[in-house]
């Protein structure tokens, strides 16, 4: 019995015939499947088993305890998004049960589950109707238990409260039906009968919000570095500082001298594309974690930088420009641009530009790994426990399902947690050194050895008609591509149409002549997703150059892009290579219809009519754009002081992210995304000098701080019924243009390469 | 080498005295509630409160600790302290990692200030990284301690 098997493997449901064959085909199987690997290895923790002694756990995803105890399990891993709350909370709705009685573990990783990747703002969309099931499944089973022992039609009673409620006002609780629940066989699928709307308790309002603040707030949350197990040592490593260099010689007599150093290894430098693979390096293995970070910085190492050496920004930014104004590959056609920009009454030009960015999470990067002859537990602040898991068994030379990875809170992932290169260094030690270890990167270790969001310059011409109406528009979009992190071909490093299709490809508006291009580009660093990913820099170009065309035309910004975005429709992708997300163009089309909804959300209720008279200095600047299936419209407020500096008053957001679980967790997400999206705007830069990265910790790669960031974040949450789209990453595209655009509005300068804390804004 | 730590006497024998306090907090005490983030004082993770101040005890050698060490464990003993209350009342944290500190420098700001206005939060509160930008909130959590806020 495989945790595949239960769980429907792919992720998309129970999968019916593999429960029956579970729980119909004796007891053997059952407790097979009750306590077998997939079941039991959740339940492991002594806190579970005690408490959760013959419980029905009909799935992999929530058990129930002859004392009523419900225990649901969180595969997704928790980054401050609040997923570990918000699924647990569609089955716990859908069961029926009481939240005060919920206990929420998080799962091991496991193929089982399906997807684990916490990433691409994909949880609800992807998990909501398996955890409805999971939910339904059990109540179905405790409702069938109550009928039978009072003799009546299972359809007459209801679970409700923790308790099954039949016709003649009888009651039986959750955990007084367990026993008998735990015989039945489990129902199909078109049993299965969900809650109406009405008949929720915690989906869709504020009641439950987040599981984990708590102990958050006592410091009782665990996260990567909290886990200790006995006999644990401490390891910090020193990596060759540019990508593909090699170390020529170490002196480590300094480093051995350091009070609480016990050992120094090396390991093996990564071959081939990086991809997952540790780096390599110098490990220094310590007693504690200061003594490792000593001991590493008193090692003497000779290295050379090898092919990149010589590789800097400036240089690879004036590359990328221009590649950009060279004819590139055809992404998508319509019309005959060149034709339409040769008749048009007026041209427009502009090229904009982003930076590499770190992902700067809070927690640096930190894994321990324990390791015997046939286990491996790897504790990690992860969020793709299945691909630590597969890299680790690679590393150890153990099966993937001998390698357990306990996924801790993770302080901040942002993308660069779904890496699992730091769990790779743990294990390579544990099993070098025969002991647990813990690796633990330092905010340098951090900042240097991130895989960097890519950087981008975007170039963009389009003819306006004398009306001042869009009449034709080419685009042309080079950045590196994450790709490259894992292919070493020429041919990855030009993106690919699932990275394209991240922002640029499905332009919304439908303007007659329109011609989209991709150029080339690789760098020698890891590219990798960060919170948004392309849509940071297509958003930025797309929505900074709408603005600059209706300053051109003359026309209020917001009738404008009303304008431009044309009749509600769903955009014709036919004939374009656009993965949409992997979602169905049917279920998640690109419907301009509800991006003009958000649009008029936030310039309702957000006033922008009653707000955009302001004195010089202040201005309000606007964007729209939809990523991850979602539509997101800002307006954000900037005060630019005389001396130049910018703060940010207000922010307006307004999300249609159809149907919506925790709504609290929404706002606070897009509260989040206006300060994430004010770090791109105003603050993040990784630059490379002879292939190196300058930056190391937040003095000289600042992060916004609370007088930075956004003071004021009003959201507005658009009612729909809708399938759920993502939600983490979709409010911040559109916050780095708008906030340029209303740095326009202030003090008309305008801001195409960013950060904007490079340009000097002061004014008299 | 001896400190008070959340109100006990705690016995570092003969630890290295250059040692960061807040190494000696989470490797050697196992108060694992205080946050390594950058190790340098720019960040906050590691704030604790020494002698009622807010610190970073990343910058601090333990051998400097000459009064007696508050840290997020020790701030109240059942997470009744008005500014853990307001925390979980305005659901203030997301990924959770720099909130210790947050929640130490706030409560050290309030216990100077009770009433702090704009400019006081700004100051107090400037040297406490959030990145996954909770800041709206800490701003009204600290203002609805104070009395005022929503």
């Amino acid at each position: 019995m495989s945790a595949a098997d239960l769980a429907g493997g792919d992720g998309t449901g129970i999968d019916r015939r593999s429960l029956l064959r579970a729980f119909g085909a004796g007891s053997a199987l059952l407790i097979g499947a009750r306590f077998g690997r997939a079941a039991a290895r959740p339940t492991l923790t002594a806190a579970t088993a005690t408490t959760l002694a013959d419980p029905l756990q009909p799935s992999l995803w929530l058990a129930i305890a002859p004392d009523g105890a419900v225990r649901i399990w969180a595969h997704r891993s928790e980054m401050g998004t609040g997923i570990r709350t918000s699924l647990p909370m569609v089955v716990a709705d859908e069961l029926g049960c009481d939240w005060e009685r919920v206990t929420i573990e998080q799962a091991f990783g496991d193929a089982g589950y399906g997807d684990q990747n916490t990433d691409g703002s994909w949880s609800i969309r992807g998990f909501y109707e398996t955890m409805r099931k999971a939910g339904a499944a059990a109540r179905w089973l405790l409702e069938q238990a109550a009928a039978k022992q009072w003799g009546v039609d299972a359809a007459k009673c209801v679970a409700r409260e923790h308790a099954v409620h039949g016709p003649g006002g009888e009651r039986l609780g959750f955990g007084e039906l367990v026993e008998a629940a735990r015989a039945l066989a489990l129902p199909s699928d078109d049993q299965l009968r969900f809650r109406k709307p009405g008949e929720l308790r915690y989906v869709g309002k504020d009641k439950v919000r987040f599981y984990d603040a708590a102990d958050i707030t006592v410091g009782k949350a665990k996260f990567g570095a909290d886990v200790r197990p006995e006999g644990m040592v401490f390891a910090a490593i020193w990596r060759v500082p540019v990508l593909g260099g090699s170390i020529e010689s170490v002196d480590d007599t300094a480093a051995r001298k350091v009070p609480g150093v016990i050992d120094v290894v090396q390991l093996p430098a990564f071959q081939g594309a990086p991809a997952f693979q540790a780096l390599g390096g110098v490990a220094v293995i310590a007693r504690n974690t200061w003594a490792a970070f000593r001991g590493r910085d008193a090692l003497q190492v000779k290295w050379n930088g090898g092919d990149a050496a010589d590789f800097s920004t400036e240089k690879f930014y004036a590359a990328m420009r221009e590649t950009a104004q060279k004819p590139g590959k055809l992404v998508r056609e319509v019309g005959d641009a060149a034709k339409a920009l040769e008749a048009a009454a007026e041209r427009h030009e502009a090229l904009y530009t982003v930076p590499f960015l770190a992902h700067a999470q809070m927690e640096p990067m930190v894994a321990t790994v324990e390791l015997t002859d046939d286990v491996c537990r790897v504790w990690a602040p992860t969020q793709n426990p299945q691909g630590a898991q597969q890299m680790v068994a690679m590393a150890t030379g153990l099966k993937p399902e001998q390698v357990e990875v306990h996924v801790t809170l993770l302080g901040g992932g942002f993308g660069r947690k779904s890496k699992p290169d730091y769990c790779v260094e743990a294990a390579l030690l544990a099993k070098q050194l025969q002991k647990p270890v813990r690796v633990q990167w330092s905010r340098e270790d951090d900042t240097r050895f991130d895989y960097y969001h890519s950087a981008a310059a975007v170039r963009i011409e389009a003819g306006l008609d004398g009306d001042g109406k869009v009449v034709a528009w080419h685009g042309r979009s080079v950045f590196p591509p994450i790709g490259t992190t894992f292919d070493p071909r020429d041919a990855a490093s030009m993106p690919s149409a699932g990275e394209l299709g991240l922002g640029f490809t499905e332009l919304p508006y439908p303007i007659p002549a329109l011609r989209l291009e991709a150029g080339p580009a690789r760098a020698p660093t890891r590219i990798g997703w960060m919170r948004s990913v392309h849509h940071v820099h297509h958003a930025f170009a797309e929505c900074s150059f709408v603005d600059e065309l209706a300053a051109k035309a003359g026309v209020d910004r917001v009738e404008f892009l009303e304008a431009l975005i044309g009749a509600p429709r769903h955009v014709d992708m036919s004939g374009t290579d656009f993965p949409n997300q992997g979602a169905s163009m049917d279920e998640y089309p690109v419907d301009t219809g509800r991006l003009l909804g958000v649009l008029r959300e936030v310039t309702t209720k957000g006033d922008w009519k009653g707000r955009n008279e302001l004195p010089r200095g202040r201005g309000l600047g606007l964007a729209a754009h939809r990523s991850f299936l979602g539509y997101v419209a800002v307006i954000v407020e900037v005060d630019v002081a005389r001396d130049g500096t910018v703060r940010i008053p207000r922010v307006d957001v307004a999300i249609d992210a159809g149907k919506l679980i925790n709504p609290d967790r929404v706002r606070a997400q897009l509260e989040g995304s206006a300060t994430f999206g004010t770090a791109i705007a105003m603050l993040g830069e990784i630059t490379f000098e002879n292939g190196a990265v300058v930056q190391s910790n937040y003095h000289d790669y600042p992060v916004p701080r609370l007088p930075e960031a956004p003071r004021e974040v009003r959201t507005y949450l658009v009612a729909s019924d809708a399938p759920p789209s993502g939600v983490g990453e979709t409010g911040t595209p559109p916050i780095a243009p708008a906030i340029c655009n209303a740095i326009y509005a202030a003090v008309g300068k305008r801001v195409r390469d960013l950060p904007v804390k490079k340009h000097d804004l002061s004014w008299s | 080498m001896k400190i008070n730590v959340n109100g006990v006497e705690r016995d570092l024998g003969n630890l290295d005295p250059m040692t960061p306090l807040l190494w000696v907090l989470r490797d050697e005490l196992q108060l694992t509630g205080t946050k390594f983030g950058c190790g340098a004082g720019h960040c906050g993770a590691c704030t604790v409160h020494l002698g009622g101040v807010a610190m970073r005890s990343c910058q601090l050698p333990v051998m400097a600790v000459q009064a007696p060490v508050t840290t997020i464990e020790g701030l109240s003993a059942d997470g009744s302290h008005p500014v853990q209350q307001a925390w979980r009342e305005l659901c203030v944290p997301q990924c959770g990692y720099c909130q210790s500190g947050q929640i130490m420098s706030a409560s050290a700001l309030l216990a100077s200030d009770a009433q702090p206005d704009d400019a006081a939060i700004e100051a107090a509160m400037a040297g406490n990284l959030c990145r996954c930008g909770t800041y709206p909130r800490i701003r009204q959590a600290i203002q609805r301690c104070a009395g005022g806020g929503k």
